[in-house]
């Protein structure tokens, strides 16, 4: 028997519920996923409301696209997207994807802020542009 | 069959021969430039298919033009419209300049001949970013922010510059700027078509490229009533070219070696256009 064992185990038993109580406060709960809204202008005017790649695709790879993107336009100064589908598209984040995107909370941040990632890109793209 | 060293030696080096020729051959059909590309619009899509494409993006500036607080204001205003340039009054140490102007012992450092006319020793010019030919900032830049394009444009990318202000100090024409401080507060009339900058990155004239690419000259070009003519100076009937070909213009440090693409035509009566 430990000296004083009572004391160690019900100190560990402490210790375990206050590691382990964020997931024990959220027992049963539904996940509360990120839910990006599309509800703008410019998208509500849009016949077919398709981005420049499937939803999988930009949800996945948006952030190397945008790179790719920014020195494809930059660096060798071509500014046409081909897409999987063959449709082309200006590059630019302001007058490609912000004039439809102009929701910068209701879009970008819902997601950016459950997975805990804070990009820089507003510091100097203007978000919502011409709205 | 027994092979001799010889014949082996020799058989070998043929099909190293071989090999090698090979490869040198697959080479040279890669590096073959793609044929050229369509670009014909997908109906429904956005794009532009008049981009205008250089070898070697040029301007030649008709100092002739440039008379008036007027014709300079003009200009400079074009550009801190398009570009969201900052304004931090004319005496601040956080000025950023894209286009400016200089007096002519400053514009053309080094060329103080005494026996210069007195009323072109008065004069303002317009200065900006020469995109050199061989850009000592670009050498510069630790991290390849600031490139040479393959139109000749020296460009900045925003995202890669850590503010370390190489390329300040190596530009011999002081036409680059650093963002003391974030500059959003200080644009008077956002243009929200174009990004800004942001505290800590160096900027400069970026010779209109997103405009370029529109198929627009650069707005300085377009506000100057054609005292600016922007073209490809690698191609012999272009505007620039025309000018250069019958006019003395000058550039400014020749001497540096930098080979600036902004041109002057000062003293004469201009391009006469």
């Amino acid at each position: 028997m430990i000296y004083g064992g009572k004391k160690i185990f019900a100190g560990l038993f402490i210790f375990v519920v206050l590691l382990i109580s964020p997931f024990l406060a959220n027992i049963g709960k539904a996940d509360a996923q990120p839910n990006p809204s599309l509800n703008t202008p410019a998208i509500n005017a849009l016949a077919t409301k398709q981005c420049v790649g499937s939803q999988q695709f930009m949800r996945t790879y948006h952030m190397q696209l945008l790179n790719q993107w920014r020195d494809q336009a930059l660096r060798h100064g071509e500014y046409t997207y081909v897409n999987s589908q063959g449709q082309k598209f200006t590059i630019s984040l302001e007058n490609t994807c912000l004039k439809c995107h102009s929701n910068e909370q209701q879009f970008c941040n819902t997601c950016h802020t459950y997975v805990g990632v804070t990009p820089y890109c507003w510091e100097c793209h203007q978000k919502g542009a011409t709205q | 069959m027994k092979i001799e060293r010889r014949e082996f030696l020799k058989l070998g080096a043929a099909v190293a021969v071989g090999l090698g020729g090979g490869l040198t051959l697959d080479v040279l059909t890669k590096t073959k430039p793609a044929a050229a590309e369509t670009r014909t619009d997908v109906a429904g899509t956005r794009v532009s298919s008049k981009a205008l494409h250089a070898k070697r993006w040029a301007m030649v500036v008709d100092a002739s033009k440039f008379k008036t607080e007027e014709d300079f204001r003009r200009v400079k205003e074009a550009c801190v419209k398009a570009h969201n340039i900052p304004d931090f009054g004319p005496d601040s140490k956080h000025q950023i300049k894209w286009i400016w102007e200089e007096p002519f012992e400053r514009t053309f450092y080094g060329v103080d001949d005494p026996y210069l006319p007195e009323a072109i020793k008065k004069e303002n010019f317009p200065v900006m970013c020469n995109h050199c030919e061989n850009p000592p900032c670009v050498r510069v830049c630790p991290t390849q922010a600031t490139f040479k394009r393959p139109d000749g444009i020296v460009g900045m990318d925003y995202h890669r510059c850590i503010g370390c202000r190489f390329c300040m100090a190596a530009c011999p024409f002081g036409a680059r700027s650093f963002n003391f401080v974030d500059p959003r507060p200080y644009i008077k009339d956002i243009n929200p078509d174009f990004p800004t900058r942001t505290k800590g990155v160096v900027e400069k004239c970026n010779f209109c490229m997103e405009r370029l690419d529109q198929g627009l000259m650069p707005v300085c070009v377009e506000a100057s009533n054609g005292a600016l003519v922007f073209g490809d100076l690698d191609d012999p009937t272009s505007d620039v070219r025309k000018i250069l070909d019958t006019h003395y213009a000058i550039r400014r440090k020749p001497e540096l070696g930098t080979g600036p693409s902004v041109f002057y035509l000062v003293g004469g009566g201009g391009a006469g256009a």
